[in-house]
């Protein structure tokens, strides 16, 4: 262990990461660093491990091999896979944020939209109902969810308004990592802009660094500094997301960007 | 008056009085016999005696009478009976390929080795009501084989020459057999307390619920590989001897579905089984269980967990009919004081609404 | 067969290694207050639902010398309570009262009686659904692991949607606790009205759950705190009236409807309070009526 000043310091090492399903492939010997504030994108075609990926740097899944240490609050790398459960399920739920592509995996749906954002306040011990849901009620604002829907249900809320509503209930107790997959998945066209843009805005105004699964690279130019492209469990090329759509490298790469432009 | 809405221990008695009246029913008729239960109501007898986990067919015939015939009741009374009484110890697990069958079939092979028995069964009776059952005409005698001496090789031992079919399974060698009567249950299980919980589970359940695994909610391709019916030894060890010591011989009933599997990362493609045994006669209930078990093996076997039968939380914690009838039943006892408590609030969310209401007439008048 | 050896029972009906086990249930359950320990419940001669977990626990922990006083919604006369009572008569042949200072054991479904308990004294409570997250969270491997992580943010969820949506808490009963400032503890289905009796009692209560095989504690002296939020503090049903027979006014009343006009009368839940009250001289409205 070792501790640091922040800024100067990486947020998220992953070293050698693999996970096997059996003798199949899920990822394999997958390195890189996150630093502070800095967003990287995934991507690849359904198959190519980003998911399986994803889940092992978020405890979702334990990896076959590798390790994942997270610089913490007091400075400290933590090794993910040596904390407890108990001290993971309290990061993930305090420091971290995951997006699912599905709202209906990272919401509750029969509770009200102002518990939905509040229950994460609620879990660290907040206990006065006035602050949590004046609270609620500004991240409803900031997501761009009217006032007047805060004690609806999810379930009267169209497809981007709960992916809205999942990326504030996230993003309330001000976490330093947020892991998305596919977060424009499911949308139409025209409120994937919207979600896209407001996503952009939170990730700079509150510094926050993010891992985002995407197989659609507008997705990764959008939001993205730094990408990570993925086939069969290998990463086959990283860089810059800008170096990386205008010159790619890879064959791979190549191919998928020039099959993406045509369309 | 006010104490009219409580009950009183007399009133308890002169119930239990009149239950006891109406269970002799017509005094005119001969009271039914324990043994005419276990002899001509053999089936009812066999059910209790299974979900009753007590293997007596006399204490489970005075169940039945005791309960008025009402089956789940009759269970109640064993089980409660059963669980004073002091353990001895474990039998050694029984020999089924050992049975002295007397009815066994198979539908996966049209012959096998042993032959097809169809036994005492209803499967080919016209469902017809038969009037000379009312009388006391007597029946024929029935036929019978001689008796053979060699045992009657298992359909699975059949497949598993070829290796197409799954083992008997083991359990870890430190693994001692569970006894979900002794110990709490906790999921998830493993397969040894499932199949306990699974065997005294409520015939009516388990049959819906592996029906519904045959009508496409986590279907698994079953076949009737082999369901025997027949008597076989309980043989306990003694300390103070080096060979286990026979007690007697049960009947049970023994269900081995064979079932369709594509193999996954760890395990070749191959048949699965899933399995039944039930005391007694009940192919019903044998097959029933034995497409449930096969069904909660999903987590096992890496299948996803899709169907109600696969989910084992909700499969065991509500198989068990004697838990179910007792929860059901109890809304018969009195809740006032928490019906009060309800009533209390309803009316005070009524004020509310109503002072909402003519609040808002109030500013649409205000507003007009 | 024999009909003597299925009428023989041991003393309270379970056999004594039973006992031994409910009793380190027991312990341990004392040694975690609010945490639910998992025992092996035995089929009961009652049905499940009925009290068969208050009536393992009581049978384990009676002895010939104790009092024995049976409750039901308050009442000591009430049909389930009077089976239960008969039942420990007939297998323990124990002393039992209706009066709440002379038990030593009072087994009690849905209320906690008015009078104060105290030092010695042990309270069963009869519990339907010991888990205060079922309603939230249907999975037993689910609640487990909040209970063991301490993660009890959902249960405060559903505390701000009753505000959200009323305007207050509208748990009315089997509200939830907080016992010793670790445990979310549900305190059976008793009315939110009896929930500060919990707190720091100088008898011991003891909570058994047949059906779901579960048997909690509260130690003597311990905090019991009823969830709330700050600015919504937990606070116990109010009743507009006295008690029509004793003129009571601090306790629990049940509502008896005396036509089909809508005449009613709000008496005692606890009838032995009431009784001793009245005795004492203090009376109601309708005393005058009810003595005719």
């Amino acid at each position: 262990m070792t501790t640091s000043r922040s800024g100067d310091e990486p947020l998220l090492k992953v070293s050698s990461v693999s996970k096997y399903y059996g003798t199949r492939i899920g990822c394999e010997n997958v390195s890189f660093e996150l630093w502070p504030g800095e967003v990287l994108a995934v991507v690849g075609e359904s198959g190519s491990g980003k998911t399986t990926l994803l889940n092992c740097l978020s405890t979702r899944l334990m990896p076959t091999s590798g390790t994942v240490s997270y610089r913490m609050r007091d400075g400290i790398f933590r090794d993910l896979y040596r904390m407890s459960e108990a001290e993971r399920r309290f990061l993930m739920r305090t420091d971290w944020g995951f997006v699912h592509q599905n709202p209906a995996d990272g919401l509750r749906m029969t509770v009200s939209a102002g518990a939905n954002v509040g229950e994460r306040l609620m879990a660290i011990g907040d206990r006065h109902y006035g602050n949590i849901r004046a609270t609620a009620s500004d991240w409803l604002g900031r997501v761009e969810i009217p006032g007047d829907r805060i004690d609806d249900e999810p379930r009267a809320f169209s497809g981007g308004m709960r992916q809205r509503l999942q990326i504030a209930r996230n993003l309330v107790t001000g976490p330093r990592l947020v892991f998305m997959d596919e977060p424009t998945g499911g949308l139409d066209v025209s409120v994937q802009a919207r979600l896209l843009d407001l996503l952009r805005g939170l990730v700079h105004d509150m510094g926050l660094a993010a891992i985002v699964v995407t197989h659609d690279l507008a997705v990764a130019r959008l939001l993205s500094h730094r990408m990570i492209v993925m086939k069969d469990g290998h990463v086959v090329e990283t860089g810059l997301t800008d170096r990386i759509l205008d010159d790619p490298h890879a064959p791979y790469t190549q191919l998928l960007v020039s099959s993406i432009l045509q369309v | 008056m006010y104490v009219a809405v409580k009950g009183g221990e007399a009133a308890i008695r002169n119930a239990h009085r009149l239950l006891a009246d109406r269970r002799r029913g017509d005094r005119m008729v001969p009271a039914i016999s324990l043994e005419q239960i276990v002899g001509q109501l053999a089936l009812a007898v066999d059910r209790v005696m299974t979900e009753g986990s007590l293997y007596d067919r006399e204490l489970a015939a005075l169940a039945i009478k005791q309960a008025r015939g009402d089956m789940i009741e009759a269970i109640f009374l064993l089980r409660a009976y059963r669980t004073t009484l002091p353990r001895f110890g474990y039998s050694q697990p029984i020999n089924t390929g050992g049975m002295l069958v007397e009815r066994r079939v198979s539908a996966t092979y049209k012959d096998l080795p042993g032959g097809q028995l169809l036994g005492p069964t209803f499967d080919y009776t016209h469902r017809l009501l038969d009037p000379s059952l009312a009388t006391d005409d007597e029946p024929e005698a029935p036929e019978s084989r001689p008796q053979e001496d060699e045992t009657m090789l298992r359909v699975s031992e059949i497949l598993a020459h070829e290796g197409l079919i799954e083992g008997d399974g083991a359990m870890p060698e430190d693994h001692e057999i569970g006894d979900i009567t002794r110990e709490p249950l906790e999921f998830p299980m493993e397969r040894d307390t499932r199949l306990q919980a699974l065997s005294r589970g409520d015939e009516g359940f388990l049959l819906a619920l592996g029906y519904s695994t045959q009508r496409g909610y986590a279907r698994n391709h079953p076949f009737a590989g082999e369901i025997r019916i027949g008597e076989v030894e309980i043989e306990i060890d003694v300390p103070e001897l080096d060979f286990p010591v026979s007690l007697g011989r049960i009947r049970v009933t023994e269900c081995q579905m064979v079932n369709q599997f594509k193999g996954s990362a760890k395990a070749p493609p191959q048949f699965t089984r899933g399995y039944g045994l039930v005391f007694g006669q009940s192919e019903r209930k044998a097959m029933a269980m034995a497409l449930c078990d096969r069904a909660l093996r999903a987590r096992e076997l890496g299948e996803d967990i899709i169907a109600p039968a696969q989910d084992e939380e909700f499969v065991i914690s509500h198989s068990d009919n004697v838990q179910a009838t007792g929860f059901v039943e109890h809304l018969k006892l009195p809740h006032y004081v928490d019906f009060q408590a309800e009533l209390d609030l309803v009316r005070r969310m009524r004020r509310e609404f109503e002072k909402r209401q003519t609040g808002d007439d109030e500013r649409k008048e205000a507003a007009e | 067969m024999s009909t003597e050896t299925i009428a023989r029972y041991n003393f309270a009906y379970l056999d004594e290694q039973t006992k031994r086990m409910i009793r380190r249930a027991i312990l341990k359950g004392i040694a975690i207050p609010g945490y639910q320990v998992p025992f092996a419940s035995r089929e009961m001669p009652m049905p499940y639902g009925w009290g068969t977990g208050g009536v393992q626990v009581t049978a384990s922990v009676i002895g010939p010398g104790d009092v024995l006083k049976v409750i039901d919604q308050g009442a000591d006369d009430t049909t389930n309570a009077v089976s239960i009572r008969a039942f420990f008569q007939k297998v323990a042949e124990i002393a039992v009262t209706t009066h709440t200072g002379e038990a030593t054991i009072i087994q009690t479904r849905h209320r906690i009686p008015e009078k104060p308990l105290q030092e010695g004294q042990i309270l069963v409570y009869q519990v339907p659904i010991p888990e205060p997250l079922r309603f939230l969270e249907p999975r037993e491997t689910e609640t487990r692991k909040m209970h063991a992580l301490e993660e009890y943010g959902l249960m405060h969820v559903k505390l701000y949607e009753d505000i959200a949506k009323h305007g207050h808490i509208a748990t009315t009963y089997a509200y939830p606790v907080k016992v010793e400032g670790r445990y979310v503890m549900d305190p059976s289905p008793t009315p939110k009205f009896d929930n500060p009796k919990m707190h720091m009692s100088p008898a011991l209560q003891l909570f058994g759950a047949g059906r779901e095989k579960r048997i909690y504690a509260i130690p003597p002296y311990t905090r019991v705190e009823s969830l709330d939020f700050e600015d919504h503090p937990f606070e116990i049903q109010k009743f507009d009236q006295p008690c029509a027979l004793c003129g009571g006014t601090d306790v629990y009343l049940d509502e008896v409807i005396l036509d089909d006009r809508g005449g009613r009368m709000f008496v005692c839940s606890d009838t032995d309070h009431c009784e001793e009250r009245r005795e004492a001289g203090h009376t109601g409205h309708m005393s005058e009526e009810a003595a005719q």
